[in-house]
């Protein structure tokens, strides 16, 4: 059920908090989809009464949407005492003493933390089969990835197992997975969002964000989660939101059309295509444009994302928390063997990758480069948006692959971020939204890219679409 | 043949702001292990760092007194290293633009004025410690103190130069109260920088020396380590670049890590903290909040309070005794009376106490009162003498003090007067030794006056009618 409408049964009181938050955990235990990675019944359960309480004694107190809604959250998020691990072998055991902004804002408006969600380890990889855990399943072919780095966020959501997930998107890592499993998701404009307590990979790219059915659920839980923090320095203090609203006559739609040549599936490019007919019908115009810097930014993403990536887990050095090797026998072995066992192959390939383009000699060769790159980019998206109100693109070249399929195959994998990391080099939001299926039933996503902090009127038009598309309300067969 | 040292020193300095450089916990020295700690200072996963203004303001004001050009634009970049004193595994600091750059520091040795360049201030989170006992244990409460480095350029030819260098420096960061300067508990430290060439030759190899703890152990490290590089030179061997820790007990130096080992600490922009820019209207400020510094202070006592120019070196040589001077100087208008208090009486009291300038904690406001007192006259100097001592020992409240003990000077006549002919008709002896001439005998009757009245007697006024009574005796 969305996330909005059980709020409101809620506070009728067809359903009590702890009626729903107990369905939640049950089909989080069966864990159909290898999504949950730990639950947090007993505090569950009893903030549920907690806040039945509330509805009952103080009803006057309660304003917000999404009161009694029970929200899951990607394990690179920091929540007191329930273990964090990022999906990493290295942080087994770890139990921040904090929350991170987001959920304590979230807790505050009422929402209850049921547990935390399976991903790419370290939030690195576009499949979610990277995590210590075991891969996340697709709820529509259990044999399918369910996209990463927040596969379970999504699959939770797509699984029917929880209304609305917090994931964070570095590269694309929220609207990838929406897109393979068929549900909506929010990237927020970089600083729209505290940072502080998401555990970082790339901290100059990364972005909590939403994931829910549809966008009216996404964009109450992210006007919850928005807003000025003074813990994180890189939030501007006043960030205004551009103004959206109203039907889309006149909006300015813009669609590369070199992301259609090559590389992508037909299906998904048909569907895609698909979508921004709709929206011309909804009274957009929509301009086709090439974006000539495409063949770039995948190198100048993982160049910046693999330099910050190495030096943010270089705190996991086996002293303090998590994983130590047992085998160690000194202080330069703690650290070699800690960490050669402790974090995963994609995560070891990064911090390689990262520590090599910024070491003394290669620093100006690569990562310099890489940021010289990223400001054209940015100023690239700039100049588009004196032009448009909007991008129209694909998520990803194709729908859900096999699990196992791309996994060694690095390049193959990187090269599926093509359509979503500038967006995250320019600091831009993004909404990701389902637009179709292919041949084999598998879902299809698209995402409109704005200015940034132009999140309102994104999700406008992505509701006006969503008003005349069904796309979203689809399931998986066994999901209710 | 002439061999010349070439020097250049890193001065590491704690600035002394309430908390620490990203995050509100304190910067107090000590402390219970792991007590003086947040999750952002322990580098827990997920936080972020949060800029200290104040940080900023003093990195400025150091700059500013070094007469160093101040970046508008100042960055932090992270420089990574595995070490379990340093908790994220990156100290953060700056690199590639510090906050202050292209400054001087005139010093003098024998007479000789000289200009040493500073190349650089930048700012930078402290690390924690270890803890040897029997095991290794990290203690984090140092943890993100904030500290400047000041990079000075290979200006130095001697240990002197180094010496008179780094007094100067510590008299202005005293001075602009951004730092204590004690060396013993590490919150200033210098790492001293040493190559050798025979005159006339390019630079030769240099050595970084660590972990020296007094100034004098820096001259004896400095004297160590040029003899060592020389001795090798004239053998015919090579000096490796390396860092090099001092051993003071013993007078020697090790080698620590060479260039071969030396780490690549993979400098790149802080991610997570903005550039900071410095406004027109913030750097005149802080420019306005820049105390009057010894030199500028010692011309003006010279000047303007008419002090002699060793007066005024001696009122200058620690904040805390310009600021006790400038206190009392403040509340009594007394110029004379002040110096000579605390070049004498403070100095002296100091020495027998063994107090240091940096622990002085005696009350201004009470010595302005006794100067006061003593200038119009009202207690004499003797009971001024006993009184400034109470309240540098005793911390007592002068007011009080000189009622309760009937300090307070007798200038009335007729008290005097009643005093002086009781004591004239106990001591005919003494009264009849003065009629004999016997010069003593003058200084006994005061005296025996003096005690009469307490202690309290104006000197002038029993002089006065002594004179009178004793002639008609």
């Amino acid at each position: 059920m969305k996330a909005l409408e059980l709020s409101k049964l809620i506070k009728t009181k067809e359903l009590s908090v702890t009626e729903v938050v107990r369905s939640c955990l049950d089909a989080a235990k069966k864990n159909k989809h290898n999504a949950f990675l730990a639950l947090d019944e007993e505090n569950a359960l009893k903030r549920a009464e907690e806040l039945q309480r509330q509805l009952n004694c103080q009803p006057s107190t309660i304003n917000s949407q999404l009161f009694g809604v029970p929200l899951g959250v990607k394990d690179n998020i920091s929540t007191t005492g329930i273990e964090t691990t990022c999906a990493s072998k290295m942080l087994g055991g770890y139990k921040p003493v904090f929350n991170a902004t987001v959920i304590d804002k979230a807790e505050q408006a009422g929402m209850i933390v049921i547990g935390k969600l399976n991903m790419d380890e370290f939030a690195m990889g576009g499949s979610s089969e990277t995590g210590n855990k075991g891969a996340v399943l697709n709820p529509w072919d259990l044999s399918r990835v369910a996209g990463g780095s927040s596969g379970g966020s999504a699959a939770a959501v797509a699984g029917g197992e929880i209304p609305l997930s917090l994931g964070s998107d570095t590269g694309g890592s929220i609207r990838q997975p929406c897109a393979f499993c068929g549900v909506t998701g929010i990237k927020p404009t970089y600083g729209a969002v505290s940072r502080y307590g998401l555990i970082a990979y790339a901290s100059s790219l990364d972005q909590i964000g939403v994931i829910g059915q549809d966008i009216s659920d996404c964009a109450a839980l992210l006007s919850l989660i928005s807003g000025y923090d003074e813990r994180d320095s890189t939030m501007p203090i006043d960030n205004k939101q551009r103004e959206g609203g109203g039907n889309l006559k006149g909006v300015r739609i813009g669609l590369p059309r070199n992301y259609f040549d090559k590389g992508i599936d037909e299906d998904v490019k048909s569907a895609v295509l698909a979508a921004a007919k709709q929206f011309e019908a909804l009274g957009a115009t929509v301009e086709e444009f090439s974006l000539p810097l495409t063949d770039y930014v995948i190198p100048a993403y993982y160049i910046i994302a693999c330099a910050e990536a190495s030096s943010n887990l270089s705190r996991y050095d086996g002293l303090k928390y998590g994983y130590r090797s047992e085998n160690a026998k000194n202080l330069s072995e703690v650290y070699r063997m800690s960490r050669s066992e402790g974090f995963g192959l994609e995560v070891k390939r990064r911090i390689m990758l990262g520590s090599f383009v910024l070491s003394s000699g290669y620093y100006d060769a690569y990562y310099k480069k890489a940021l010289q790159t990223r400001t054209l980019i940015k100023h690239e998206y700039n100049k588009l948006f004196e032009r448009y109100d909007m991008l129209l693109s694909p998520v990803a070249p194709t729908t859900a692959y096999k699990r196992g399929e791309n996994i060694n195959d690095p390049i193959k994998m990187y090269m599926g971020d093509i359509y979503t990391v500038s967006v995250n080099l320019a600091g831009l939001p993004a909404v990701s939204l389902p637009c179709g299926f292919d041949k084999s039933g598998l879902p299809v996503g698209f995402q409109l890219i704005g200015n940034a902090f132009s999140e309102a009127g994104l999700i406008n038009a992505a509701q006006v679409y969503q008003n005349c598309t069904d796309f979203h309300t689809r399931k998986p067969k066994g999901v209710v | 043949m002439v061999w010349e040292t070439v020097m250049g020193l890193e001065v590491h300095a704690e600035l002394s702001t309430k908390s620490k450089i990203f995050c509100a916990c304190t910067t107090d020295f000590g402390g219970e292990s792991n007590s003086r700690v947040c999750p952002v200072c322990s580098g827990m996963p997920g936080t972020l760092p949060k800029l200290n203004r104040a940080v900023v303001e003093y990195a400025i004001k150091a700059g500013l007194a070094l007469n160093c050009e101040i970046s508008r634009n100042s960055k932090f970049d992270r420089k990574n290293y595995f070490y379990p004193d340093l908790p994220k595994a990156y100290q953060v600091s700056q690199l590639y633009a510090p906050i202050c750059r292209d400054g001087e520091l005139e010093i003098e040795t024998d007479g000789q004025k000289k200009l040493i360049g500073i190349r650089e201030i930048h700012m930078e989170e402290d690390a924690g410690k270890l803890n040897h006992n029997g095991d290794t244990r990290m203690d984090f409460n140092r943890c993100g103190v904030p500290l400047i480095e000041i990079v000075s350029k290979p200006d130095f030819r001697s240990a002197d130069e180094v010496i008179a260098y780094l007094e100067k420096l510590r008299e202005t960061l005293l001075y602009l109260e951004i730092c204590d300067c004690k060396m013993q508990e590490g919150s200033l430290r210098v790492d001293v920088n040493l190559s050798v060439r025979r005159e006339g030759e390019e630079m030769g190899t240099r050595t970084e020396m660590k972990n020296i703890n007094s100034f004098k152990a820096i001259a004896r490290a400095i004297e160590h380590e040029k003899k060592r590089q020389i001795e090798i030179l004239r053998s015919g061997g090579e000096i490796i670049q390396e860092t090099r820790r001092w051993d003071d007990e013993k007078g020697e130096s090790y080698g620590m890590r060479s260039k071969e080992n030396a780490q690549d600490y993979r400098y790149f922009p802080e991610p997570d903290l903005l550039p900071i820019e410095v406004s027109d209207e913030w750097l005149e400020q802080l420019k306005k909040a820049i105390p009057e510094l010894p030199p500028k202070k010692r011309e003006r006592y010279i000047k303007e309070l008419c002090l002699s120019e060793n007066e005024a070196v001696i009122l200058t040589s620690h904040i805390n005794i310009s600021n006790l001077f400038e206190q009392i100087l403040s509340l009594s208008n007394e110029t004379k009376e002040t110096a000579n208090l605390i070049i004498g009486d403070i100095m002296r009291m100091m020495n027998n106490t063994a107090t240091l300038p940096e622990n002085l904690t005696v009350d201004g406001r009470k010595l302005a009162v006794l100067v006061t007192l003593v200038s119009e006259k009202k207690i004499n100097r003797n009971s001024y003498k006993e009184a400034v001592e109470a309240v540098f020992l005793h911390d007592i409240e002068p007011e009080k003090y000189i009622t309760e003990k009937g300090l307070l000077m007798i200038s009335d006549d007729s008290a005097t007067k009643e005093a002086v002919k009781t004591v004239l008709a106990e001591n005919a002896n003494a009264v009849a030794d003065y009629h004999d001439g016997k010069a003593k005998a003058i200084g006994f009757i005061i005296g025996q006056v003096m005690k009469k009245l307490g202690g309290a007697g104006n000197p002038e006024v029993v002089k006065r009618i002594l004179e009178e009574e004793l002639k008609v005796c």
